[in-house]
């Protein structure tokens, strides 16, 4: 059963967004999908980058209210 | 009142002798006891190990008795927890014995996990305990020639030591004239060569200064011992003579078997700091899931929002402040150079240029962190 973590990287200059999914993705199960929330003006771009690079599948990135959220699902 | 603060390091530790000051009426009247339950009877400073592994300290110089940096009204045992029991308020430790409380501060800390990449343990040096930091400064000594290998495993205590390690291989090899037969490759799990973007900025044209070879965007895979290459996540590999790892890390073993948060970390208010769901627990330092920095210096600052919260609950039967993400982090970029970040959730780190006089500030804290952890700096 895939499970959905939303990860509240908001706010937060380090470890940062995408050291904090790399960390949930570690943990997570194939098939999992996370959501991570940033307010860092680069996610938009790093974490697409990094998933197309890995090999995991981007399932959404939308911006509300000054919050990126971005869904990937882990596929290897 | 029985508060009962598990794990005896840098956040545990302030937290017991900070709260041991605000309460000491209370003690001394009986109506609050301080136990710490500790894994061991020696407190470490974990950021000398950097110093250890390039000959710049003695390991011995890295350790106090615990018992010593505690106040005397404390009482401590060291007896590691086995078992939580938030529900009925209370602990089973090792030793068998059982230790109930009001107040819980779960400050178990994070350990290393080279293991989880498989070849990194037997193929890579380094520094993140006693044995592994002099075991890499005899593999530097060692080392006349060759490629040197910087990788980084996810997540890691000391977001800085990346850059720190990678500065100081650059000065030792310097120093012993064969830099010219050495080449230092940098590799980081990100699409730029720190996670702090200010620290990137800063750190990339030191980088080529120094001829400090980088690959972004490597995360750890595998690592082939006697083929000396190191494969990351996404598809790429480096051939190493002798590699430098910061391995990855997760939560304390107990944490993880009672299922109390995923890879060991806790899920924690970020600005209560307590344990999600128990209004009882408060939880410091890498023993959180919070985003901020693995460090010490996080830890200390989370602590003195703790202990001022438990002495206000204790006190005026409410808390009175909350953490807002305050780090401070000195960063070593050689051997006589320095400088720090400062940040919290809101105001990102403005670096500034490296000097001198941060260094021998740096030297100056690594005797100064036992006043420190004593809660009286």
């Amino acid at each position: 059963m895939s499970q959905e973590t939303t990860i509240d990287a908001r706010n937060t200059f380090c470890p940062g967004p995408l050291m904090e999914l790399i960390t949930y993705m570690k943990q997570a199960n194939v098939g999992d999908t996370l959501e991570l929330l940033s307010t860092d003006a680069g996610t938009a771009s790093d974490v697409p980058e990094w998933a197309r690079k890995v090999g995991h599948e981007m399932l959404s990135s939308e911006n509300r209210d000054g919050v990126w959220h971005l869904r990937i699902r882990k596929a290897k | 009142m029985r508060i009962l603060i598990v794990g005896g390091g840098t956040g545990g530790t302030i937290v017991a002798n900070n709260l041991a000051r605000r309460l000491a009426g209370e003690i001394r009247h009986g109506g609050v006891r301080i136990t710490m339950l500790s894994a061991s009877d020696r407190h470490m400073y974990q950021p000398g190990l950097l110093y250890v592994a390039f000959g710049q300290m003695m390991p011995d110089e890295l350790y106090r008795k615990q018992q010593s940096l505690l106040e005397s009204s404390i009482e401590l045992h060291i007896d590691p927890v086995e078992e939580f029991l938030l529900d009925q308020k209370r602990v089973k430790t090792a030793g068998g014995h059982t230790h109930e409380y009001d107040i819980l501060v779960i400050a178990t800390g994070s350990r290393i996990v080279p293991e989880e990449i498989p070849g990194l343990a037997e193929g890579g040096e380094t520094f993140y305990s006693e044995a592994g930091a002099v075991k890499m400064f005899k593999a530097l000594r060692a080392f006349q020639e060759g490629t040197v290998a910087v990788v980084v495993g996810v997540p890691h205590k000391c977001p800085i030591a990346p850059i720190e390690v990678t500065f100081a291989l650059h000065d030792y090899f310097t120093s012993r004239g064969i830099r010219d037969k050495v080449e230092i490759k940098y590799h980081y799990p990100i699409g730029r060569i720190h996670t702090i973007e200010n620290v990137a900025k800063w750190a990339l044209p030191e980088f080529e200064r120094m001829g400090i070879r980088y690959e972004t965007l490597f995360n750890l895979k595998e690592v082939d011992a006697k083929k000396q290459i190191v494969y990351s996540e996404e598809g790429t590999e480096t051939d190493y003579d002798l590699l430098v790892a910061i391995p990855p890390h997760r939560g304390m073993e107990v944490i993880e078997r009672q299922a109390l948060g995923t890879g060991g970390w806790i899920p924690t208010d970020r600005r209560q700091l307590k344990m999600e769901g128990h209004d009882d627990v408060y939880v410091v330092g890498d023993t959180t899931n919070l985003p901020v920095s693995k460090t010490g210096s996080a830890a200390h600052f989370e602590a003195e929002v703790i202990a001022q919260n438990i002495a206000s609950e204790v006190k005026i039967g409410a808390p009175v402040c909350e953490y807002d993400g305050k780090v401070y982090c000195f960063i070593e970029t050689g051997y006589d150079s320095a400088t720090y970040a400062m940040f919290n959730y809101e105001n990102p780190p403005e670096l500034k240029a490296p000097n001198k006089a941060m260094h021998w500030f740096k030297t100056s804290y690594n005797k100064m962190y036992w006043t420190s952890v004593r809660g009286l700096l």
